[in-house]
């Protein structure tokens, strides 16, 4: 068997007990990636990740066009989480070019990116959902996750793939009417997601599976180098929205859920409470917010960086912190922009927590890492 | 929402109805006629109510459709009646679609989402029909390196052990296919061929996705049979017997589930993991390994699979009813017939119409008896198989290590509870000579 093989193939011998799995990319519980999964029985020895499948040079991209036209295709790697993606990006324009924001703009920013991150753990949760076989959990979050795109459309004018953000402010105001109209929809979708927990969270079936499967320490998570939902899960404190506030999140009384488990049960129940508490901070927002005022600086046509230099702003996105580091030459267009996003971070993390687990976690724990395949190949 | 029809005209509706009656006759006077003249000029006639079944006599029924009663109920009693129609392949497979629906919908009710709707017209009710016939057309695909022979058994088997295991279901006082003393050691037999089946599949499809599929299945449905066997014993000591006909008859007054609920919540939670359902549908995990077993069947090769997999759903849910729910017994609800009908004929107005050959059929085949009993047993098997589609709407799938944990020790423990539960009501003349029942 190892007579003639490629140079690059036969560097380890390959026992007969492991066999080789390809989950993805044609597999139904792998997302847009394909993960080499190695099985001996029901256990997994070795996986190895290998994103990339769709990858589409949106940092390349970025350096042909300017400041304003890099803003839709910007929000393309993570569409059900437009307005975080693209925060980062105008946060850094806005130090570039030396802009002011008004308040009342900060505070729509803060409305619309903490609705736009209830609308990407909704799909994220419906996948998991499914990914564990609870067929109900899938249909319930799709559903009620148009409770909040509408609210986006009612701002943005479109469904998912907002655009809202611009350097300067947000593109337009408020609706009329709106403050009553979000009120009423984000109570009742917070009312409805604490019924999950009935059918989900508080499940017994859920709880024996997922429980003390893929268990990452405290130091693990911060060796690896996970953020966002995982790295809390993991019992560590670190919210870009309190740690280094942006806008006006320091104005708000912001309280990241944190547990100390470090399982992939932790890991998916992270995200429902994060969203409870995106419900108080958009309540808290619409509470404080300006009744009037400007929302957008005018910026002249084809705004140009000042001479050399370089921004890097981070958010707190749906899955972890996001950062964007923008050099500028003076020119109309980026010379360089880089995204360093929490979805790839938190897949360093997924060999670690495979190893030694059943075949039957490797969904669970693979979704429970908050992972987005888009946003992770840019 | 989008149009259903675009184009739809009614004149062209009406045109094209009556198209296809006018093509009907047509073809139906020019050849199919003659074939029926040909069919009963060369084939020999048999004797039917001691007139023998001349061609002419055959034509006389065209002109008093009574007269084809004799011949309905002569085929009523027969083996292949039985077989294909009443207790056995049809009724099933249409209770097997009626489930197929009401899964659905049901699910989709739970889920806030409307399920088939538009095919029919009518709630989606002919989305089935629809669905069997895209499998029909679609092309069957064969791994290159299958073992071809085994592959193409492998669905006509399960669907065969299926319908063997639907055979020895008791439906109604004397309507059962194959009504055995050792009924219900027949009903080990073929149960213990679906993993057979299973894994021969698997394992000749030679992919790695059914081949740990067809493991697990294996795993799971050897593992489960030993709890299935052992919650099912408690009945029979109970009855001392073994068929399934005498089982359901001897609940006329009190269900055993009153006396024997642990075998019977035994028995339900070994009829899910042995059906594959969700929690237990581990050898069709999609998001871990693909399909499971059925990941390379294509076409109407995963429709018999299909087929096969509901067959066996009413299959068990019928068991559980004849075991543990009372079988055909229950009140009689059915109102008999108004038999001055048959004997007297009907009058409508001045006419006095008589229906030769309905006394005979009513007092021996379609009896009251037979319709209530087959209306009480098929409603205790809806409302099984609505228990057994119930937990695909509330639970997540488990884990193999802990459905194996499951079955060996929780399950097999709770099983011999139950037969020390039956020891005791035997014993203690609670049940039994002298005893209640």
């Amino acid at each position: 068997m190892t007579a003639e093989l490629p140079p690059g193939l036969a560097i380890q011998k390959v026992d007969e007990r492991i066999m080789t799995l390809n989950v993805g990319p044609q597999h139904p519980g792998s997302g847009h990636m394909r993960i080499v999964v190695q099985i001996d029985g029901d256990y997994i020895v070795a996986c190895d990740p290998d994103p990339g499948y769709v990858h589409r040079g949106e940092e390349k991209m970025a350096e042909y066009r300017n400041y304003i036209t890099n803003i839709p295709h910007l929000e393309r790697p993570v569409i059900h989480d437009s307005c975080n993606v693209l925060y980062p990006y105008v946060l850094g324009v806005e130090e570039l070019l030396g802009i002011e924001v008004p308040e009342r703009a900060k505070y729509v920013r803060v409305i619309c990116s903490e609705l736009n991150r209830c609308i990407y753990i909704m799909y994220w949760l419906a996948i998991y959902g499914i990914f564990l076989g609870h067929s109900t959990m899938f249909m319930w979050p799709a559903g009620d996750r148009e409770l909040l795109i509408d609210l986006m459309e009612k701002i943005s004018g479109a469904r998912v793939t907002h655009a809202h953000f611009v350097p300067g402010g947000v593109r337009n105001d408020l609706p009329p009417n709106f403050e009553e109209v979000c009120l009423r929809q984000v109570n009742y979708f917070e009312k409805r997601i604490k019924e999950y927990a009935a059918v989900f969270y508080d499940n017994p079936i859920l709880i024996s599976r997922t429980q003390d499967t893929g268990v990452l320490s405290r130091e693990d998570a911060i060796r690896l180098g996970t953020t966002g939902s995982v790295l809390r899960a993991s019992g560590v404190n670190y919210d870009l929205r309190q740690k280094e506030p942006y806008d006006v999140y320091d104005e708000l009384d912001v309280h990241s859920p944190v547990m100390k488990e470090g399982d992939s049960y932790a890991r998916s129940k992270i995200p429902w409470l994060d969203m409870l508490e995106s419900c108080k901070i958009i309540r808290q927002a619409l509470e404080k917010m300006p009744k009037s005022g400007s929302v957008r600086v005018k910026l002249k046509p084809n705004p140009k960086g000042k001479g050399l230099d370089s921004v890097y702003k981070r958010v707190e996105s749906g899955r972890g912190s996001l950062g964007c580091h923008i050099v500028s030459d003076g020119k109309v267009e980026p010379y360089r922009l880089k995204l360093s996003v929490g979805s790839f971070r938190n897949l360093i993390a997924l060999p670690y927590l495979l190893k030694g687990e059943k075949l039957g976690n490797m969904p669970s724990v693979y979704w429970s890492l908050n992972y987005w395949p888009v946003e992770a190949d840019r | 929402m989008s149009v259903i029809a675009p184009n739809f005209k009614l004149s062209e509706f009406i045109k094209s109805i009556i198209d296809d009656v006018v093509w009907t006759i047509l073809i139906l006077s020019l050849i199919g006629l003659p074939a029926i003249m040909m069919v009963l000029f060369v084939i020999p006639m048999p004797v039917i109510d001691g007139e023998l079944l001349t061609p002419f006599l055959a034509f006389t029924y065209l002109a008093d459709p009574t007269r084809t009663l004799p011949i309905v109920q002569a085929f009523m009693t027969t083996d292949m009646f039985k077989i294909m129609a009443f207790p056995g392949f049809g009724f099933a497979a249409l209770i097997a679609a009626g489930t197929i629906f009401i899964e659905r919908k049901m699910l989709a009710k739970l889920q806030l989402r409307v399920g088939p709707f538009y095919c029919g017209k009518v709630e989606g009710i002919l989305q089935l029909m629809g669905d069997g016939l895209k499998l029909i057309s679609k092309e069957i695909i064969i791994p290159a390196k299958a073992d071809k022979p085994i592959f193409w058994a492998a669905p006509v088997l399960f669907v065969a052990s299926a319908a063997a295991f639907v055979a020895l279901i008791p439906v109604a006082p004397g309507w059962v296919v194959a009504d055995v003393d050792m009924g219900l050691l027949g009903v080990f037999a073929v149960i213990g061929f679906f993993p057979i089946v299973t894994i021969l599949s698997a394992w000749s499809a030679n992919s790695k996705f059914p081949f740990i599929g067809g493991i697990r299945a294996l795993f799971q449905m050897v593992s489960f049979e030993i709890p299935l066997i052992l919650s099912l014993l408690g009945v029979v000591m109970v009855t001392g017997t073994l068929n399934l006909s005498e089982i359901a008859a001897s609940q006329s007054s009190f269900p055993w589930i009153v006396f024997l609920p642990v075998g019977a919540i035994v028995f339900f939670i070994t009829m899910l993991a042995e059906l594959e359902r969700i929690p237990f549908d581990l050898p069709e995990a999609e998001s871990e390994i693909v399909a499971g077993w059925l990941t390379e069947l294509s076409g109407m090769m995963y429709g018999l699979v299909q087929l096969g997999t509901y067959l066996k759903l009413y299959a068990f849910a019928a068991l559980f009813v004849v075991l543990f729910l009372g079988g055909w017994n229950g009140p009689m609800i059915v109102p008999p017939f108004p038999m001055e009908i048959a004997t007297h004929g009907m009058e409508m107005g001045p006419v006095t119409v008589k229906i030769g050959g309905l006394a005979p059929i009513l007092s021996q085949t379609i009896t009251q008896e037979m319709l209530n009993g087959t209306l009480w047993f098929v409603l205790k098997t809806v409302g099984v198989i609505f228990f057994i589609l119930l937990p695909r709407g509330v639970f997540p799938r488990i884990r193999i290590d802990m459905l194996l944990n499951l079955g060996w020790t929780k399950l097999i423990g709770l099983a011999f509870v139950n037969i020390f539960i039956a020891l005791a009501l035997v014993y203690a003349g609670v049940l039994g000579p002298g005893g209640l029942q």
